[in-house]
Order: structure tokens, then sequence, then C-alpha cells
């Protein structure tokens, strides 16, 4: 299928990017073992393994929104989607080709993460796989956040935004590094009014066996990805028109 | 069957006419050229006829199929080689065409055959598992155009084919063009004039969208009365009376 063969270019471009394996495994792991070494010396409920693995997987998510938007803004920047937009290939092929190949990497990072987490003494249970299955609704909504990015963004503006600021910003609003009742006001109302924390506390859930727990949040984290989705492939489609 | 024929073929962006009323026709196997200054709607012409942009008004037939109503049928037909090196410059040469033969659906074998042919054809035995990001700017120009025509096309665009390149890739490059004449209908726009004069068999002139002239290098040398071609372009795209 044309779409394969245009999602495995992507696929060869995002493994043989270093960036890829330093901020999409390496960062993640290190973070990992940092702060289990922490809780070893001050224990901290937060960076418990079984509350701190899920909040890294979600924000290791949103290094995948830095390798799409790179990816897709990379492309714009230097005529080879103009070759493209000339071919056989419809809309949707370049929306899942850009898409589909960074998917296998959310899941192998998220993967990479619980097998560490393990190592450094998470309980081995079914609930693991349910986990990281939560994640790719997750993942999702973070690589369609790329594509929206990188349908309007240089890459370079692309870099900073989605390398820097976005990555800064899920981390906060995520209650991954600090619970977010110590903040409370209206910075606790906008997280809640966004999706990050919401993936974490269902990730959270969903590991120790809560499954009622997951709800709502699961309803937030779909309906981003719906909204997220939605709006890129619009932006993909306009930039596409604008070439 | 005429390659492509333009009929009132209009783009205007808000009070901008980049391209007025063309109607024109190209003969299969012709190899035309589209000369003039800098904004005279040469790639706006070409990006409407290679369907990236929709025309305002009017309609382009290429092969028969409108650039309106059967985009996905011109699309099958027509290959492009844009004005910068189009190549996905983190694959090698090989993945590279590669990947052009897998968006037209090639079969392995046909894709195996076809790499063959075009990398003895564009000379690329050499760096065909290197980097497209290593090549320098006349090899990354010669893979451009090798994945143009991989996809065997009937009409092939040309985008300042050989901008920047020294003369000797030049002038292998217009060997390679030349070879390819009565086999693939081949519209090309340069701001070399002795490169349109010697490639191509008509050269339309235009200016503010408008083509000015449209016939043989010989016979635009005579309207402007004048031996030497870029004076002949000088004069007509300057307005100069004839």
């Amino acid at each position: 299928m044309r779409m394969f063969a245009f999602a495995k270019r992507n696929t060869k471009e995002i493994i043989r990017d270093p960036l890829t394996i330093v901020f999409g495994l390496g960062f993640p792991l290190i973070l990992i073992l940092l702060l289990s070494a922490i809780q070893a010396n001050i224990p901290v409920s937060l960076f418990e393994i079984q509350s701190l693995t899920p909040g890294i997987t979600v924000f290791g998510l949103s290094f995948m929104t830095l390798f799409s938007a790179t990816l897709i803004a990379k492309d714009r920047g230097n005529s080879l989607l103009q070759r493209l937009y000339t071919t056989p290939l419809t809309p949707i092929d370049f929306i899942l080709g850009y898409t589909l190949p960074i998917l296998p990497f959310a899941v192998a990072q998220s993967g990479i993460c619980y097998l560490v987490a393990i190592f450094l003494g998470l309980d081995v249970t079914v609930n693991i796989l349910f986990a990281v299955l939560l994640l790719v609704p997750c993942g999702i909504f973070f690589i369609a956040l790329g594509l929206l990015f990188g349908s309007i963004l240089t890459d370079k503006q692309a870099g900073g935004i989605c390398g820097a600021l976005l990555t800064n910003l899920s981390a906060w609003l995520s209650g991954v590094w600090f619970d977010l009742e110590l903040v409370g006001g209206a910075f606790q109302k906008i997280a809640y009014m966004l999706p990050f924390v919401h993936a974490v506390e269902m990730e959270r859930a969903i590991l120790v066996g809560n499954f009622a727990e997951i709800f709502p949040h699961l309803w937030w984290v779909l309906g981003y990805m719906i909204v997220v989705l939605g709006v890129a492939v619009l932006l993909f489609l306009r930039q596409m028109k604008k070439k | 069957m005429d390659a492509i024929k333009m009929e009132g073929l209009t783009k205007r962006y808000r009070d901008v006419t980049a391209v007025d009323a063309l109607s024109l026709c190209i003969e299969e196997g012709e190899v035309f050229s589209l000369l003039g200054i800098n904004g005279a709607g040469k790639t706006t012409t070409i990006k409407m006829l290679s369907c990236l942009i929709n025309p305002t008004e009017g309609d382009a037939y290429l092969l028969g199929k409108s650039i309106r109503k059967d985009a996905a049928e011109v699309k099958s037909l027509i290959a492009v080689s844009p004005q910068e090196t189009a190549v996905a410059l983190g694959l090698s040469v090989r993945e590279n065409l590669e990947l052009i033969c897998g968006v037209h659906g090639f079969s392995k074998e046909k894709r195996n055959a076809k790499i063959q042919e075009l990398t003895i054809l564009l000379g690329l035995e050499g760096v065909l598992d290197k980097k497209a990001g290593k090549l320098s700017g006349g090899w990354q120009r010669r893979l451009s155009i090798a994945m143009a025509l991989i996809s065997e096309p009937k009409i092939l665009f040309l985008d300042e084919p050989t901008l920047g390149l020294d003369v000797i890739v030049r002038s292998e490059l217009w060997n390679i063009i030349r070879s390819l004449k009565g086999k693939v209908t081949i519209i090309l726009t340069t701001h070399y004039m002795e490169e349109a004069e010697a490639l191509s068999d008509r050269i339309a002139i235009m200016k503010d969208g408008k083509i000015l002239v449209c016939d043989t290098a010989e016979k635009i040398k005579e309207k402007a009365g004048t031996e030497n071609f870029e004076q002949a372009f000088i004069r007509i795209a300057k307005g100069v009376d004839q």
C-alpha cells in the first residue's frame, strides 16, 4: 500500500535521528532512576515506583509531539512534501503515514519504562499490560499535537515549542513532580481542564487495579485526543492546500 | 492528443493576478520552456498544472484529464522536480527511489528494475547507498530528477532544474533532458536563457501572469529582431518595440 511506503520512510527518519534515542528513551529512564534514588533516601509518596512510573510514561509521550512536529515541519521546509503532494498519495495517507510510525515508539518507550520499574521493585501484574494499552490514546493525543504544530510551525519553532514549552507544561500540569493540591487555586483548576493530569491519574488507577477510577479521566483523554486530532487534520489539510 | 491544453487558466490571490487567462496547447513529447522574470507566474502555472493549487478560473487538461475534476488521474500521469531539491535527506539514494516507487504502488520486481534503469541513466551507481543529505547539490539534483522520472511520467515538470549547479553538472543534466525528448513531455522553467534555447522545442515568455510570446527560439529571435536569444528575451520582457 502507498501509505506504508510513506510510513516506512518516516520510521527510518525517526530511528536515524539521535534525538529519538536520547529524549525518547534515555531521558524518561534517567528520570525513573534518579527519582527512585531520591525516593530511596528521602521517601516521598509521589515518587514511589507504582506512582512514579505512570507519570513518567505519560511525560515521556510528550516527546512524541516533538518527533512528529519536527519531522513534518522539516518536510514542509525542504519541498519533499510538495513533490509527494503531486503523487497519488491521498490526504489520509499522509496523516496515517505520519501518525502510525510514531505509535510503536510510544508503546516501546512505555514498555521499557515499565521494565525498568519492575527491576526497581514494581509488582509484576497484568495491570501493566492494561496501563500500556491505555497509553495508546494518550500517545495518539501527543502525536496529533505534533501533527498540529508541525503543520503551522517551522522546524526550529517546533523544536522550541514542543521540545521545551510543551514538555515542561505537560510535566508541571500533570501532577508527576508535585501534588497539584499543594498549589491549588487557579493552577489546579487549569491543570484539571487539560488532559495531562487525567492521563496520569488514569494510568495510576489502572496500574493498581482500580478500574472504576479510570473514569472520568479516560473521557478527558479521549475527548482531547479526538479534538486535537480533528484540528490537526484540518490544519494539515489547510497547509496542503496552501502548497 | 495534446499533452497539455490550458483554457483560460487563471490564478488570483486577493487583488493580485498571478496567472492571467492562459490558453495554450503543448504537444506530446515536446520540451516546452516557460521563461519570465521573477513573479511572472511560471511557478504558479506549474503548481496549477500539477494539482498543487486550484485555479481561480479556467481549466487545464493533461492528456485529456481535467486538473479540476480528475486530479487523482492527473497525478498518476505527471511528476514534478520542484525548484528546491526535494529529497528525503535522512534516506539513502536507493531508499529515496524506493519511496517514490512505493507511493506509486510498484511491485517489488518493477521497483528493482526501475531503480536499476534510473541509476544507470542518471549515473547514480557510485552514490546509491549514500545518504542524500551527505551529497553535493549537483548529486541531490540528479537524485531529484531520478525521483521524478522513476514513476514513468507522461508529463514531467522541471522547475529550475539546474539552478546553482556548475557548468559540468549542468551540461550533464542537459544531456539527460535531451535523451528524454520525444519520450516524455517536459515543461521546463529556467532563468538560464541558453538552457531554454538549447533544450526547448518551443518557449513561452511570461510577464505579469500573461504569455507575451510563444514560439521556437529562432522565431522569437526573429520577432525581437536580434541574433541573441537573451537580447530577444530582454526586449520582449521589457516591452521594447520590435
